[in-house]
């Protein structure tokens, strides 16, 4: 790639990327505008003892009574200064929120990117290796029922497995109840993760197992694959020395770009186990009408997701050959 | 010709189940009377228009078909007869085949990777050296070892294929339609490595459309209808105006050639799946009898060559 192209890639990656910003800000201002939710009745809960003459002191300290265009024109001057502004329900700054709920999301969501990817990877090619056989079945199968699983749904059926009946795993939240923070060890964590882990990867396996099958699938049907079989390689050699090497590019690039369902997956099963992470804050910030967070929150994501996705495009532009090296040299 | 062929197959038929509207089964007679005999240091091209059957000949050889595919008739190597399973020992490791295209290269290896694989044993330095050295002697430069297939040119490709085949020491090459896609030079140096090759004492079949191609490498022409062998000849027999040729359809064939008379044969061949009862030639052999309607000629033994036809002389 000559490096007129790479400018010209980077700059159309950055200008996507301020633009998709800038949209998704824009309808989450507008979906929050929209929404029957006052921040302020969120925020004082029920109770009556706080008077009309209160509620307009709270309202005028978080700029509420100002019209929406302003509200949003300042909230976007200010983040371009990096001032990401303070949470209304954690009274925290809005980055200091994301920092600490982040961290907690990441592993959640890395130990099941990983264990998703891997496991959904190796399934799929030992389907596709041997199409029809039960092995393929089964595991087609397996695929198509967890596919038409909600996320939400499974963690329920889990907690009621492992936690309700069998007793074995803790039914949520990240740390025991009642255990100051400094006691709590190692292996509470661990244990507080790992149903949360197994919903998010059961959820994240069928698309990447399916996916990889098909591929495994259609490069057994291949010419090259032919040509193989033809030169005497073995099942074997054939495996590793084509499918793997051409299955593995298209299967990574997949994972990447599932980050967003990633992120999508772990808001649902941080609800159903109340783990504090970002998926569980972002609820909470819709809910009590928190603006900053949740906006915070969105940019967050975006940049996320949009990570995800040029990591894929990268991935394509140096590894496979036929993009690296461009055209014909013969 | 006295001598033991190195390969032989006989009678050599493949047909493939085919469901019809999903419910009735009928079989599909790609294949039906293929004779082949392969010398040491000769060349055998197997000539066919499309639609004869040619492009699952080299795959059904080395039995490398769909699992749909039924096989039968009779194969020799070096005098014993073989099946499947000695099929799949010999390919890659006696008998080689040289593909049509680039497309039969994997897209994410390295060229030289892959001529690699044919070099059994050995370190890895030395299996590279020979690879290199096979490279040079076919004019590829070295910097070629580490192109992708995508970087190849149709002429590079062909040397790389056949640097493949040669470097697995097989006795027995299958080309399969070498020719298409090559300029005049290139063709040229193809069909000179291709001599060189049977030169050095391997038995080659080349499989192609090329009649031209084949008459100016091949030492015998097997011509090939709907399936079958119609006629086995030496090369020789397809010069001047084609009347040393046995079959009719052979004499046709000739003529519709452009640098001969360039008259086409009217009709087509038969389809798989639709073959006549009696001579695959019959509806448009100009020669035909009432017996070719119904009885198909077998194979015999006619001036050195051999012929599917009762009544050629």
């Amino acid at each position: 790639m000559t490096v007129k192209k790479a400018f010209a890639f980077a700059g159309r990656k950055v200008l996507k990327f301020f633009l998709l910003i800038a949209a998704v800000e824009v309808i989450t201002f507008a979906l929050m505008e929209a929404s029957p939710i006052d921040p302020v009745t969120a925020y004082v809960g029920a109770s009556t003892s706080i008077g009309a003459e209160q509620r307009e002191l709270i309202a005028e300290k978080w700029g509420l009574n100002k019209p929406p265009f302003e509200r949003f024109g300042s909230w976007f001057r200010n983040i371009l200064h990096g001032d990401w502004g303070d949470s209304m329900i954690y009274r925290r700054p809005v980055m200091q929120v994301i920092g600490q709920k982040f961290a907690s999301s990441l592993l959640l969501m890395a130990a099941a990117w990983i264990l998703s990817g891997l496991l959904g990877f190796f399934l799929g090619v030992i389907a596709g290796m041997r199409e029809n056989s039960l092995a393929d079945r089964l595991i087609s199968a397996w695929c198509h029922v967890l596919i038409s699983t909600p996320s939400f749904w499974l963690g329920i059926f889990l907690i009621i497995v492992f936690s309700v009946r069998l007793h074995l795993l803790p039914a949520g939240l990240s740390v025991p109840i009642g255990v100051l923070q400094e006691d709590v060890s190692f292996a509470d964590r661990l244990t507080h993760l790992i149903l949360p882990v197994l919903t998010l990867t059961l959820s994240g396996i069928a698309g990447i197992c399916l996916h990889t099958r098909e591929k495994t699938i259609g490069i057994l049907q291949s010419d090259y694959v032919l040509y193989a079989m033809a030169r005497g390689e073995s099942r074997k050699s054939i495996l590793h020395n084509h499918v793997y090497r051409n299955v593995l590019l298209p299967a990574v690039t997949l994972q990447f770009l599932s980050f967003s369902e990633l992120f999508g997956g772990a808001v649902f099963v941080e609800q159903v186990f109340s783990y504090p992470g970002l998926g569980y804050t972002t609820v909470q910030a819709g809910l009590r009408g928190d603006m900053p967070l949740l906006m915070g929150i969105t940019v967050i994501s975006a940049v996320f997701v949009f990570a995800g996705n040029l990591t894929a495009d990268l991935l394509y532009l140096l590894i496979d050959p036929r993009i690296r090296e461009g055209g014909q040299r013969g | 010709m006295n001598e033991m062929p190195v390969f032989q197959v006989r009678d050599f038929g493949v047909s493939f189940s085919q469901y019809e509207n999903g419910v009735t089964r009928r079989e599909l007679h790609v294949i039906t009377n293929l004779d082949i005999e392969l010398y040491e240091g000769k060349i055998l091209a197997v000539v066919g228009s499309s639609g004869s059957g040619k492009s699952l000949l080299a795959h059904a050889i080395l039995g490398i078909l769909p699992d749909n595919a039924v096989v039968y008739g009779r194969m020799e190597y070096r005098g014993s007869r073989i099946g499947a399973e000695q099929i799949r020992a010999l390919r890659g490791r006696k008998i080689g085949l040289i593909p049509q295209s680039v497309n039969y290269l994997d897209p994410l290896e390295k060229v030289g990777h892959q001529i690699e694989r044919s070099v059994r044993g050995g370190k890895k330095k030395e299996k590279k050296k020979k690879v290199l050295e096979m490279m040079e002697r076919y004019g590829l430069e070295a910097g070629v070892y580490d192109y992708y297939p995508h970087q190849l040119s149709g002429g590079m490709a062909r040397k790389v294929l056949l640097s493949i085949a040669l470097l697995s020491d097989c006795d027995i090459l299958i080309a399969d339609e070498p020719t298409p896609g090559l300029d005049e030079g290139s063709l040229r140096e193809v069909l000179k490595d291709f001599r060189q090759a049977a030169d050095e004492g391997k038995a080659l079949l080349m499989i192609t459309h090329d009649i031209q191609a084949a008459c100016a490498v091949a030492d015998r022409i097997a011509v090939f209808y709907a399936g079958s062998t119609l006629e086995t000849a030496d090369v020789s027999d397809f010069g001047g105006d084609g009347s040393l040729l046995r079959h009719p359809y052979s004499r046709a064939l000739l003529r519709a050639m452009p640098d001969r008379e360039f008259i086409p044969a009217a009709g087509n061949q038969p389809l798989p799946g639709n073959l006549p009862e009696g001579c695959l030639y019959y509806d448009r052999c100009p020669e035909r009898r009432v017996n070719c309607k119904a009885l198909r000629p077998g194979s015999r033994a006619l001036r050195g060559g051999r012929v599917r036809c009762d009544y050629a002389t």
